[in-house]
């Protein structure tokens, strides 16, 4: 199991993740960031790719 | 002993090329050269975080992970030049280097006005961390800066500084701010925000002088104007770096012309073997758009170009049978961008310079909206205010229609 952690003190809430990962981040109905705290380990290269991405660098894989 | 892979750039396309490789097989060594001392950070923040608060380089740096750990890194060195036939880099000691892959990823220098004199201090770019740092030591509030152009740098700068409570001038060649990159609606509402803020405009104007000795006095328009001012900001735009590359079969003007493989070709159209170029500094087609090769200075685009020079560059290393399937696939991103100025959030996608014409998709103007930005039927581009859920939505949808298909 992965653990995730996004800095929402960081996230501006681009959405660019969601195009990476979008069984982990989405954007609820008010535009703000939403995402799941644990993922199964076939989502590592998605959320990779997603942490790369993120214009803020918000995104991380928790301990 | 096997010859390195070498990336010439220290920056984000340096970096995403070696995790990049790493993430496809590639396990041999590797080694980038950076021109600035520092390790690979975000720029982005450059004209905002850095500006507004006293972070160091440690807030901004790239995270590296461990399958980076074993890359070699030789900071504060530039390379002067590639000799691509003989698969060797010279850095500026004058020492040599074999490869058995080369990456450019040397990125952009700010651009500077042609005038004779210029004050000794008091002038600056936003171009690298030293730059920030140093523009941020003189907004201090009740000071006076004139920027002279009005792009996306020029008005981020602008908006930071505003809030720091110094006085702010922005001087542009055009009519109005963002003209070219965002078209006249979306860039005349852009100006009466930042001008509702205090932000003044002198647009329709070029700086003929800076003037000043030891430290910036003021400067002076084509109009007469002038305007005095305790520093002054360039923002007039960038030049790739590719003079690297002279004397080699390449073409670089303005910017260092690949393939659809991102393989850095002769003049006669037919690439190197394993030298490519990423970044800021390369110029590509885009399929999706037309067969125009451009450069594109958005930020997603180094990133996407390291992943597929990683796929290309390690099967090719490896001999593998994968290269052929890979290079079938030609290189065709999405471009990406965004950008904040006060309560203004921006997030666009595609490329709005292709356009003819511009319509509101949703939303109203001068509040949170969409515009689509379109080439004859095609929708070649998308930007937001606010609304981030509605611009996505049309992310897939940018890109032309082939001229047979309509």
């Amino acid at each position: 199991m992965l653990k995730i952690h996004v800095d929402m003190e960081k996230c501006q809430h681009y959405g660019q993740c969601v195009f990476e990962a979008p069984a982990v981040f989405r954007l609820n109905g008010e535009d703000k960031l939403e995402y799941e705290a644990t993922a199964d380990d076939s989502e590592r290269d998605n959320i990779q790719l997603a942490i790369e991405v993120c214009p803020m660098q918000a995104i991380k894989f928790a301990e | 002993m096997t010859d390195p892979v070498i990336i010439v750039g220290g920056s984000l396309g340096g970096l995403r090329t070696a995790e990049s490789l790493r993430r496809s097989g590639y396990s041999g060594p590797i080694r980038v050269f950076g021109e600035e001392p520092h390790a690979p950070y975000n720029r982005p923040p450059l004209s905002k975080e850095v500006l507004a608060e006293r972070v160091d380089h440690a807030a901004v740096a790239f995270p590296q992970g461990d399958t980076t750990a074993d890359v070699e890194w030789i900071l504060g060195t530039r390379v002067d030049h590639i000799d691509l036939g003989r698969n060797i880099v010279r850095d500026n000691r004058g020492e040599e280097h074999s490869y058995s892959g080369v990456v450019v990823a040397t990125g952009l220098r700010s651009r500077h006005m042609d005038l004779p004199a210029m004050p000794t201090s008091g002038v600056h770019s936003v171009r690298s961390l030293d730059d920030a740092m140093a523009l941020r030591a003189v907004l201090t509030p009740g000071t006076r800066i004139v920027i002279y152009g009005a792009g996306f740098i020029g008005c981020e700068v602008a908006a930071t500084a505003k809030k720091l409570g110094v006085d702010v001038i922005v001087v542009g060649k055009g009519p109005v701010p963002l003209l070219r990159p965002l078209g006249v609606q979306l860039a005349s509402d852009i100006q009466a925000r930042h001008e509702a803020h205090g932000v003044k405009f002198f647009m329709n104007s070029k700086i003929t002088r800076v003037i000043g000795g030891d430290r910036v006095e003021s400067v002076l328009l084509d109009n007469g104007v002038e305007i005095w001012c305790n520093a002054f900001v360039e923002a007039i735009g960038s030049e790739p770096n590719v003079e690297l590359l002279h004397g080699n079969d390449v073409d670089i003007e303005h910017g260092i012309r690949v393939d659809d493989n991102l393989r850095i070709t002769r003049a006669d159209g037919t690439p190197w073997p394993n030298a490519f170029a990423v970044g800021d500094v390369a110029r590509f087609p885009i399929p999706r758009f037309s067969d125009r090769v451009r450069r594109v200075e958005h930020w997603n685009i180094p990133t996407e170009m390291s992943r597929k020079v990683g796929k290309v560059l390690s099967a090719s290393l490896a001999g593998s049978a994968e290269l052929e399937d890979e290079i079938t696939k030609a290189f065709d991103p999405i471009p990406t961008f965004w950008s904040d100025q006060f309560e203004l959030s921006l997030l666009a996608y595609g490329l709005i310079d292709e356009a003819d014409r511009v319509e509101l998709l949703e939303g109203r103007e001068n509040d949170d909206c969409v515009y689509g930005y379109f080439c004859g039927d095609d929708l070649v581009g998308v930007c937001g205010v606010g609304m981030r859920s509605a611009v996505m939505a049309y992310r897939s949808r940018v890109g032309r229609k082939p001229a047979s298909a309509s």
